[in-house]
């Protein structure tokens, strides 16, 4: 048994918010200098440039890379040895938001209620918070601001097991097809497949959250994450939907065990601006 | 193309209210003839800037609002994202422009932003209608006063995959 003090987990989100708000990934960096390399249209790659440039400027400066810094959507898994004192660990969370998003000068963009009355809770509290007990004695937490413009490209589908590898593709490429140019492209793709609905939906998100340089380990999915990402790049919606080669830097595939009568896949799309970061307790 | 000059923020909750003024033939709170509209909810600014990072939302939202705002005078709007037909409709018959900002480029475009102040619905916070002063604001064409819409004209160029 190991004890975590519950501040010492409010203080580690807390970091990890204002990193993810201000510093873009190295591998989004890579991936978008090598997108902005083999982009075949001057437009988009002076769109390119421009988002270059401003995930410079944001991390020197310690800005937001968007203005919209999003949900704040936390991921723990957290060892069942781990004993966690000191406090509620939801309202720990809580704080770290409040304190984050008010020290970081990070917008605050939640509404209390979905659809009455909609006011701004004016501290982006509470966070969307995913916990998974796992064997051991750590807490890895991963912390992912998620911007609403692409979420609301996002999409979950329950689709008939004879639908099959085509079905996926193309319900990924309708996805993006239909909202891909609203999102902020060039885009990352979460993708999830199997479980229920929601479990699909919450696969989807961790998936926006891998990092580029790395591939589901089995090889038929690996295949598939190129599949789908030759397809979204042939659709030519390219840099901020103007027209272009990249429409997608990458597409991320977990897939879990599912029913006899069904494969649900959830599509959550990511903007440019991936924003997340990890670390391990 | 680069901007110089005024712009006023508006999105969501702002426009809703400005849509009911229209409808109910009560004043607007500042005269939109003209004017370009910036669809934008900005970070706080922090020390020593004019604004926090202000890219642009997506324009769609506003879609069943602006071609009211077209008929009352306004000029164009600034955003991301297509728009619908009624919206390009009312573009062409008052000569209006969309143009359009990167989006996710908040903090580059801040730096082109020199002075902001609210001057309408201060209560709705990033959604308070703000007035900009920009120079060199980088922006894109993206539906032109015709109803060329580069979402559509851009993207055929490099479509590689039938049409189904």
């Amino acid at each position: 048994m190991r004890t975590i003090e519950a501040d010492r987990i409010g203080g580690t989100v807390y970091d990890l918010i204002l990193k993810a708000s201000y510093e873009a990934g190295e591998d989004v960096l890579s991936a978008l200098q090598a997108a902005r390399d083999k982009e075949s249209s001057t437009l988009g790659c002076s769109i390119l440039d421009q988002i270059l440039e401003n995930d410079r400027i944001a991390a020197s400066e310690h800005i937001a890379i968007c203005q919209d810094t999003g949900v704040c959507v936390i991921f723990m898994d957290i060892g069942q040895d781990v004993h966690i004192t000191g406090g509620d660990l939801n309202e720990t969370l809580c704080s770290a938001v409040r304190k984050a998003y008010t020290d970081g000068y990070l917008r605050k963009s939640m509404v209390d209620d979905p659809l009455y009355d909609r006011l701004n809770t004016k501290d982006n509290t509470p966070p969307v918070v995913h916990t998974r007990i796992v064997p051991g004695e750590k807490i890895d937490i991963t912390v992912i601001p998620k911007g609403f413009g692409s979420e609301n490209a996002s999409a979950v589908r329950m689709l008939a097991p004879a639908a099959g590898e085509t079905g996926v593709i193309d319900f990924v490429t309708e996805a993006v097809q239909s909202k891909g140019a609203n999102a902020c492209p060039p885009l990352i793709i979460g993708i999830g497949i199997g479980g229920t609905m929601e479990s699909a939906a919450i696969m989807a998100k961790r998936m926006t959250a891998r990092p580029l340089n790395t591939w589901n380990a089995d090889p038929r999915y690996q295949a598939l994450e190129e599949k789908i990402l030759q397809r979204v790049n042939a659709l030519g919606i390219g840099p901020a939907g103007v027209g272009g080669n990249c429409t997608a830097l990458k597409v991320n595939i977990e897939t879990a065990p599912t029913h006899i009568a069904g494969m649900p896949v959830a599509v959550n799309i990511c903007c440019h601006a991936a924003r997340h970061a990890r670390t391990v307790l | 193309m680069r901007l110089f000059g005024t712009l006023y923020t508006a999105r969501d909750a702002a426009h809703k209210r400005l849509a009911a003024c229209l409808a109910e033939g009560k004043p607007l709170p500042f005269d939109l003839r003209g004017q370009l509209l910036y669809y934008v909810g900005p970070a706080p600014a922090s020390p020593g800037h004019a604004v926090g990072p202000a890219g642009p939302t997506t324009s769609g939202r506003m879609d069943s609002y602006t071609p009211a705002l077209l008929d009352a005078g306004l000029l164009g709007m600034i955003g991301k994202g297509k728009r619908s037909p009624e919206v390009i409709a009312a573009m062409k018959r008052n000569g209006a422009v969309y143009f359009g900002a990167v989006g996710g480029a908040a903090a580059l475009i801040a730096r082109r932003i020199k002075s902001s102040e609210v001057i309408a619905y201060e209560d709705l916070g990033t959604e308070a209608i703000h007035r900009f002063t920009v120079a060199d604001f980088p922006a894109i064409v993206l539906i032109d006063s015709l109803g060329n819409d580069l979402y559509e004209i851009g993207p055929a160029k490099y479509r590689t995959l039938s049409q189904e």
